[in-house]
């Protein structure tokens, strides 16, 4: 049977994302070389001028963040109900990097809204739900490393995390309702103008990067964490 | 039945007596209130503009002073593990213990808020919105701040992340509850309160099985 669980195993899974790895990160450095070519050479925006160019880096931040803790929730239920290291080690080392998408989209934006909205922040639905998603990400880091038992650290991190997977929906949508209900002078919309296609092209060159980058972070952090846990099972044998 | 209420009333108890947390939450509660108003200024007509935020913000960390000893003492001096050995299921003992907090905190800060937003020169028709979020909301506070007290458990020093746990699920809380309030006020009923009390009752039911199984990880092994 090919499932997702042959690779469980972690030295296939190192096998395998050794060959990966280069192919993924090659990837990454082309998109992403061409994504911010392509992105300082397009035409200014006729409303935004040059500060449209903060969107190819902005977006694809606020979209890998999102689906990292996807991905985190996933390998923490799969943890959780398998009872599998390596869904645990994928878990935790996909947090710190949604943390840091996270911060970075949330930079980037303020950076945009300052010239765009004339405020570097406003109390509107997509920005809070990102503040707090970035705390949520916070959250289950410090649990992780508070609890000093690895396995007993895993097993909370993960129930966290699903905790936190079924909210987020509610959050989103209680911080919509939130902002629409306080109409008036803070309601920011990012209308303007549809996308044109010498927008589109950097904007999708960019995804793909970051993506791919997101990927290949994500395999070196989970190698590292297995040849550490490696080295210390060998430490301990050797005492 | 019996042992569910032995757990409460044991509970409700041990919060009330000497070094229980209950009127210290009261306490605080109403000095959150107090300060508030010495803070921002005594202009009545702002104030009572906040009062719904202010007094559902203040009752959300009365409650959470106290949820770190939710089940700590219990897990330090070995009972914990004496009452998951029992027949009575770790569900039903963390409803009990959520329940007994409940009414040690959220209920009581409900039946004292209508006299804090006297301070805040809450408008006539605030009152009645103001007891029943609390009422209906406070619970979801205990609930989801039991999952992170039972998560938080082995930790030494589990009170200091419990509440950057608990705020950011507790954000739709904070969000109806405060704004059924200003709703009111205002004069315009937005739905709130209902979608507060589905929160609430889904909030409430789910608790005590994860709860139960974040007490079963730190009791294993």
């Amino acid at each position: 049977m090919a499932s997702i669980f042959e690779f469980a195993n972690p030295t296939r899974f190192m096998k395998l994302s050794g060959v990966l790895l280069p192919w993924l990160s090659a990837i990454a450095v082309l998109s992403l070389t061409a994504g911010l070519y392509l992105g300082f050479t397009c035409p200014p925006d006729y409303q935004q001028g040059d500060t449209v160019r903060i969107m190819f880096i902005h977006v694809p931040a606020a979209w890998v963040a999102m689906m990292t803790y996807g991905l985190m929730a996933l390998a923490s239920l799969i943890g959780l109900v398998n009872r599998h290291p390596l869904a645990d080690v994928a878990a935790k080392t996909a947090a710190p990097l949604g943390a840091l998408f996270t911060a970075l989209a949330l930079i980037t934006g303020s950076l945009w809204g300052k010239p765009m909205w004339g405020t570097y922040w406003v109390w509107d639905g997509r920005l809070t739900s990102f503040l707090l998603l970035l705390f949520l990400y916070l959250g289950y880091i410090a649990l992780w490393n508070a609890i000093e038992d690895e396995t007993r650290a895993a097993r909370a991190a993960a129930i966290l995390a699903l905790v936190g997977v079924v909210n987020l929906p509610i959050i989103e949508f209680s911080v919509e309702w939130w902002t629409t209900l306080h109409q008036g002078e803070s309601i920011v919309r990012m209308g303007g103008p549809l996308i044109a296609s010498v927008y589109l092209w950097p904007l999708g060159l960019m995804a793909l990067g970051y993506t791919t980058l997101f990927f290949t972070l994500w395999l070196v952090r989970i190698r590292t964490e297995i040849l550490d846990r490696r080295a210390r099972s060998l430490m301990l044998g050797a005492t | 039945m019996r042992s569910f209420l032995t757990i409460l009333f044991r509970d409700i108890r041990l919060a009330t007596r000497a070094g229980g947390g209950a009127f210290l939450a009261l306490a605080f509660f109403a000095a959150v209130a107090t300060l508030v108003p010495l803070g921002i200024g005594s202009d009545l007509r702002l104030l009572a503009r906040i009062a719904g935020g202010v007094l559902w913000v203040g009752a959300i960390l009365a409650a959470l002073l106290s949820l770190d000893r939710l089940f700590q003492p219990d897990f330090e001096d070995g009972s914990l593990d004496v009452l998951a050995l029992s027949p009575m299921p770790l569900e039903a003992l963390s409803l009990a213990k959520i329940a007994a907090h409940w009414i040690t905190t959220g209920l009581a800060l409900t039946i004292l808020s209508p006299a804090l937003g006297l301070l805040f020169g809450l408008p006539q028709r605030g009152y009645a919105p103001l007891v029943i979020s609390l009422a209906i909301g406070s619970p979801t506070v205990s609930a989801i701040g039991a999952i992170a007290a039972a998560l938080t458990l082995s930790i030494r020093r589990g009170g200091l992340i419990l509440p950057f746990i608990v705020l950011p699920l507790l954000v739709p809380v904070v969000i109806f509850g405060a704004s059924a309030v200003t709703g009111a006020i205002e004069g315009l009923s937005n739905g709130a309160l209902g979608l507060l009390a589905a929160f609430s009752f889904a909030v409430t039911v789910v608790s005590p099985f994860v709860t139960a199984a974040a007490l079963r990880l730190n009791l294993a092994g």
